[in-house]
């Protein structure tokens, strides 16, 4: 599904990503792991597209599309989802309308045919509830007077809506209590299936606990340095990561 | 009755005897006679023995003058000023210039002494004198001191101790004689003789001021401060100051200024001219007290001055404090010219006013070099009758690429016979740059001053707490001790009306 | 024949003259009040137009106007397309082509009264301090008068300026009265073709309770100089509730003098000005509270594309005697191009202690993250702009309670967006 190697960028000149390879085969779901500044981040950046980073070398392909090449839009047709660490406040744009506008967007790109406003309210409704969200919350503007736990599950839900080859989580764990962090974790889950991909960012096994990982990559220093079993993210737990990059210590 | 309104009435009883400043200093004067024309020009040069190039200057700048009219567009009232009743040099009788302080008139140091301004070389600054807890003068941190009376320097402190930075610290009329290539270079390169009627009139007749020169990488060792006063009668003050931070330095510059009480107004007309270069850094802070006038709003100081700072280098920044609680007239708008790119401006003030007074302030922000930023702090309280006006332009030139302004400007109004003006001008030419204006108007409200007086607060005192808290992201930026001054003046300057 | 005079102030004096000599000529034919009428040319003979140094007029210079040379307007029918752009609402129609009224054009108003054929001059009006208003009031040929009886409701009337680009100049003077309790919406519309000149003045006397909405689109032709003055005066409990969209002329120039003479009076005035090619428009606001516990608002909304420049100048006076006041300004601007340019000046003149008013300025581009935030959802770039120009407007739009003025003024940005709001240059 994912294929990347030896995938090197840069912000201003100063490079993050050092050579990352990694392959996430259509199915699973796989979690990096990494300390404070290992390139985490920008790593879900630059496989969505975001401007004003720098690809240096290297290749990732996304069922087989070099999606380097492809503007933020058409990776997100093809498939590509990202949970935004800190989701965008978009004032003055209602919730449903925008997500209609997304899925229909999507499914004009894909040839599909577009809901119309009635299907999709119904659609939107129905997840909604699954995902524990009043309704009201698709009647507000985007992320607007949102609680950091509401942003996460609006991300979620549109997750939910858009249904992703591959989903991309930058640290949706972040700032959620224990309640939010396992709606976030069912959503994700109810998804997991033979077409999902899920490539989990986090900086704590607690996510781990919820989403149980088919592997964990350890990055450091722009690099996965290590990878491995769900096990791993338990060794890391104990260990801290001094113990896999001795120069983080 | 509304608190308020109660403390407005109580206070008003009591008499407005709050500028302690005002005692005038009897000493043998050399004037020029009244009026201006060009033998009176020719005067004040061969007094300063100057070189010619600088009396065609001047004369240049007179004959500008002569054709410009004063400008209306302030909102600010005056009858119309007598150019031609003011003495345009006054200055204490002395032999040549005094050689150390021993030379320097006791009367001049006495009054030096009571306005609280420290001219033995000492470690003391203006208006902490009395402040308790005050740590020993030598825990203190040195100020350099150029005073100016009426017309002239009558003494510079610390010049030995700066010179060995290689700084230069005088009276810019010694500047004239000792370094005149670069008084040459820098006089009106930053407000040139034509930019405004006052910024001319200056030019013609300007007598005396500071001048500073940091060479490149020198971070200047101590504050430089000068202090102004204006004592003779109707006589204008008309001085210059030159600041030039050469590439990579760093110098910190404080004002102050007093006057004596007198029934007539008189001018001041001041020019000031800041340059860095790359990677400079200029902090020029002001604690205006001239004069305000008396509660009838007879007398005090027509304060119009011409502020400007050229940042010529990339990452250079000039940053202007100013604390206005003087003066019958402000009309000042102390600017940057951001052309260096990634260069910094910044624009903090706090302007009161009460009684008669009028202050017409703010800022000019020109944007040119790319990635330039500038922020403006403005705080304005209007109490009694008087009017307190923001004037403010933020330009973004088209070049000028991710430029960034953020404004505040917030006024306050204590008693319902003052009025609070807000006059932005904001004008992009750029699609990447970006800019925030907000302003707010309000008073101080009834819960909060409840809150201090249950607490324990004499109202007055709560007054003056919520005053300095609503100006307190000015004050933070003066140098430490010129804010323990610019607390207790704000304080006193409501005296005579709110608290 | 003397040397054309050159310069600026040359150009306005000209002009000034060339108008008062028209005005000279056909005075004898002039409807309406001759005596207002010979005040205001004595005015403009005097004053001439508004130059370059006058404050007011800082950021639009009028010489291009007063380079451009206008006939007196004449009987003239609109195209089907120009007719095609009014808004299909249920309304009283009152239409004025090339200045003028046409009847056959226009519908007949139940319940309150509509008086045309002459300049409905007013008392609001102050010509000797607005230039533009003293030419209007010298040259001005005909106009409406509305009038709505106390406690009635006049429903919707749609006044439409329909130009047909005959390159000929036109002043019409509308004056409304609102007695108490009554309510009226008024849907105003400009719109044209070509190059002419529409010098609109509109007074409103809101009396007591009672409520005025109005809706304006002005849409002229590219050739086109609108210049129009509204004066609103709002009495005790009324409300003045105007929303501007202003798709622009070649100059453009809405002033709006808005005073709360009464407690509890209010004022609304929106507007989203929309621009591209090397047009230019001003939107100016005077608001005065002259009474206790009033009120004002004002979002002004601000979309640049091309060469275009937008003025936005916003003034909220409160009088000594107006505690209680709450006024708020917020002026926006999205810079979409590289050569636009916006101007700003809003300002607050504050006599009374006890008030609430704030204003805040903005100037900027789209928000890069919320651009990449819809892209990365799959919305390509051109629908993410437009969504959120959209949204940028909506804080603006969203309070017009005229559902089909609304709908109306959506379309035309719409149709204004897919025209070339999203030209880059």
């Amino acid at each position: 599904m994912l294929q990347i190697n030896g995938l090197k960028a840069s912000i201003d000149g100063k490079s993050i990503l050092n050579g990352i390879d990694l392959t996430v085969p259509q199915g699973e779901v796989h979690a990096i792991m990494g300390p404070n500044g290992s390139g985490k981040s920008t790593l879900s950046y630059v496989l969505s597209g975001r401007e004003g980073y720098e690809v240096d070398g290297g290749t990732a392909t996304f069922g087989g599309q070099d999606i380097l090449a492809m503007e933020p839009e058409e990776r997100a047709a093809a498939g590509l989802f990202l949970a935004f660490q800190y989701p965008v406040e978009l004032p003055g744009v209602n919730n449903a309308n925008f997500l209609r506008t997304a899925l229909n967007a999507q499914r004009r790109a894909r040839g599909e045919a577009e809901l119309d406003a009635v299907q999709f309210l119904k659609l939107a409704r129905a997840e909604a509830k699954r995902l524990s969200m009043p309704d009201d919350m698709l009647k507000r503007n985007v992320n607007v007077g949102f609680s950091g736990g509401e942003k996460k599950r609006n991300e979620v839900l549109q997750m939910a809506l858009l249904r992703p080859k591959l989903a991309i989580l930058d640290e949706t764990d972040s700032g959620l209590d224990i309640d939010a962090l396992k709606i976030v974790a069912d959503g994700v889950n109810a998804l997991r299936g033979p077409t999902f991909s899920a490539l989990v960012i986090t900086h704590y096994q607690r996510l781990l606990d919820h989403i149980v990982p088919d592997r964990v990559h350890i990055l450091a220093q722009g690099r996965i340095v290590k990878s491995g079993g769900p096990e791993l993210a338990h060794a890391l737990e104990a260990g801290g990561y001094a113990a896999f990059v001795p120069e983080a210590a | 009755m509304p608190a308020v309104a109660e403390t407005l009435d109580t206070v008003q009883a009591a008499t407005e005897g709050g500028y302690k400043w005002g005692f005038s200093t009897d000493i043998e004067m050399e004037m020029a006679p009244k009026g201006l024309n060009e033998d009176i020009i020719r005067l004040i040069s061969a007094r300063k023995n100057e070189p010619q190039w600088l009396l065609d200057w001047r004369l240049a700048a007179y004959a500008v003058w002569l054709k410009m009219t004063e400008p209306e567009w302030a909102m600010l009232n005056h009858p119309p000023i007598d150019y031609q009743d003011l003495h345009y040099y006054a200055a204490p009788k002395k032999k040549a210039g005094p050689k150390s302080l021993d030379e320097v008139d006791p009367e001049l140091l006495r009054t030096y002494e009571k306005l609280g301004i420290p001219l033995r070389e000492r470690a003391i600054l203006a208006g902490v004198e009395g402040a308790d807890g005050a740590p020993a003068d030598g825990d203190r941190p040195q100020v350099a001191m150029d005073a100016v009376f009426d017309s002239v320097s009558v003494a510079t402190t610390f010049k030995s101790t700066l010179a060995k930075a290689g700084v230069i610290f005088c009276p810019i009329s010694e500047a004239v004689q000792e370094h005149p290539e670069l008084v040459r270079k820098y006089l009106g390169s930053v407000v040139p003789t034509n930019d405004n009627y006052f910024a001319a009139l200056n030019s013609a007749v300007f007598t005396d001021g500071s001048f500073v020169y940091i060479p490149k990488g020198v971070r200047c060792p101590m504050e430089l401060s000068t202090y102004f006063r204006i004592n003779a009668r109707n006589t204008g003050q008309f001085e210059r100051t030159l600041i030039i931070a050469e590439e990579g330095s760093f110098v910190s510059y404080l004002e102050g200024c007093t006057a004596p009480q007198r029934d007539e107004n008189q001018l001041h007309a001041a020019v000031v001219e800041l340059v860095a270069f790359d990677d400079a850094q200029i902090k020029y802070s002001t604690v205006q007290n001239w004069y305000p006038g008396d509660s009838e709003g007879k007398g005090g100081i027509y304060n119009f001055v011409t502020k400007r700072g050229h940042c010529r280098g990339a990452r250079s920044k000039i940053s202007w404090t100013q604390v206005e609680t003087g003066s019958a007239i402000t009309w000042k708008y102390p600017s940057c010219v951001l052309q260096g790119d990634d260069s910094v401006g910044e624009f903090y003030s706090v302007a009161l006013t009460n009684n008669y007074q009028q202050a017409d302030t703010g800022t000019k922000m020109i944007h040119i070099g790319k990635r330039t930023k500038s922020t403006i702090v403005s705080k304005g309280i209007s109490a009694g009758h008087s009017n307190n006006t923001y004037r403010g332009l933020v330009r973004i030139d088209r070049r000028a690429d991710g430029a960034r302004n953020f404004t505040q400007c917030d006024s306050l109004l204590i008693g319902d016979q003052c009025g609070a003006h807000t006059v932005p001008y904001i004008e992009s030419r750029n699609p990447t740059a970006k800019l925030e204006h907000e302003a707010t108007t309000s008073k101080i409200a009834e819960d909060q001053l409840f809150y201090c007086r249950q607490r324990g607060l004499s109202e007055e005192d709560a007054v003056g707490l919520i005053v300095n808290g609503f100006c307190k992201d000015v004050l933070k930026e003066l140098p430490m001790e010129f804010a323990v001054e610019a607390q207790k003046l704000l304080a006193i300057s409501l005296e005579g009306s709110v608290g | 024949m003397s040397i054309a005079p050159s310069g600026p102030l040359a150009a306005l004096k000209a002009a000034a003259d060339a108008y008062v000599a028209d005005y000279q000529a056909r005075k004898t034919t002039l409807p309406g009040d001759s005596h207002v009428r010979a005040e205001s040319a004595a005015l403009v003979a005097a004053n001439g137009l508004p130059g370059p140094r006058e404050e007011a007029w800082r950021y639009t210079p009028l010489r291009p106007f007063a380079e451009a040379q206008f006939k007196p307007t004449a009987k003239a029918e609109p195209s089907a397309a120009l007719l095609a752009r009014l808004p299909q609402v249920e309304a009283t129609r009152l239409v004025f082509v090339d200045g003028r009224f046409h009847s056959e054009l226009s519908g007949v108003p139940a319940g309150f009264r509509v008086t045309t054929g002459e300049p409905a001059y007013g008392t609001l009006a102050r010509p000797a301090a607005e230039k533009l208003v003293a030419l209007n009031t010298m040259l001005a040929e005909d106009g409406a008068a509305i009038h709505v009886p106390a406690n009635t409701d006049a429903g919707t009337v749609l006044l439409a300026s329909l130009a047909t680009g005959a390159a000929v100049g036109f002043h019409p003077r509308h004056h409304i009265v609102l007695e108490p309790g009554a309510k009226l919406t008024l849907l105003d519309v400009t719109i044209g073709e070509g190059e002419y000149l529409n010098n609109p003045v509109l007074t409103f006397e809101v009396a007591a309770g009672a409520t005025v909405t109005h809706l304006r689109t002005q849409d002229e032709g590219a050739g086109a100089f609108h210049l129009s003055t509204v004066y609103a005066e709002v009495a005790e409990g009324g409300t003045y509730d105007s929303f501007a969209l202003i798709l622009g002329a070649k100059l453009a120039r809405m002033e709006v003098h808005a005073r709360l003479a009464g407690p509890n009076a209010a004022a609304h005035l929106n507007a989203a000005q929309l621009l591209g090619a090397s047009q230019h428009a001003d939107f100016t606001t005077i608001v005065r509270h002259d009474a206790p516990n009033t009120a004002s608002r004002q979002t002004v909304k601000n979309v640049l594309t091309g060469r275009s420049r937008g003025v936005f100048q916003g003034k909220i006076e409160v009088a000594r005697i107006a505690q209680k006041t709450d006024g708020y300004q917020m002026n926006q601007a999205l810079l979409l191009s590289a050569n636009a340019e916006m101007d700003s000046k809003p300002q607050l003149e504050i006599y009374a202690d006890d008030v609430k008013c704030s204003h805040g300025a903005t100037v900027g581009a789209l928000d890069a993250d919320q651009l990449f935030y819809l892209r990365s959802r799959g919305v390509p770039e051109a629908e993410a702009r437009a969504i959120l120009v959209r949204a940028f407007l909506s804080e603006a739009l969203d309070p017009i309670s005229h559902e089909g003025a609304r709908a109306a003024m959506e379309a035309a940005i719409a149709a204004w967006w897919a025209k070339g709001g999203t030209v880059q240059t």
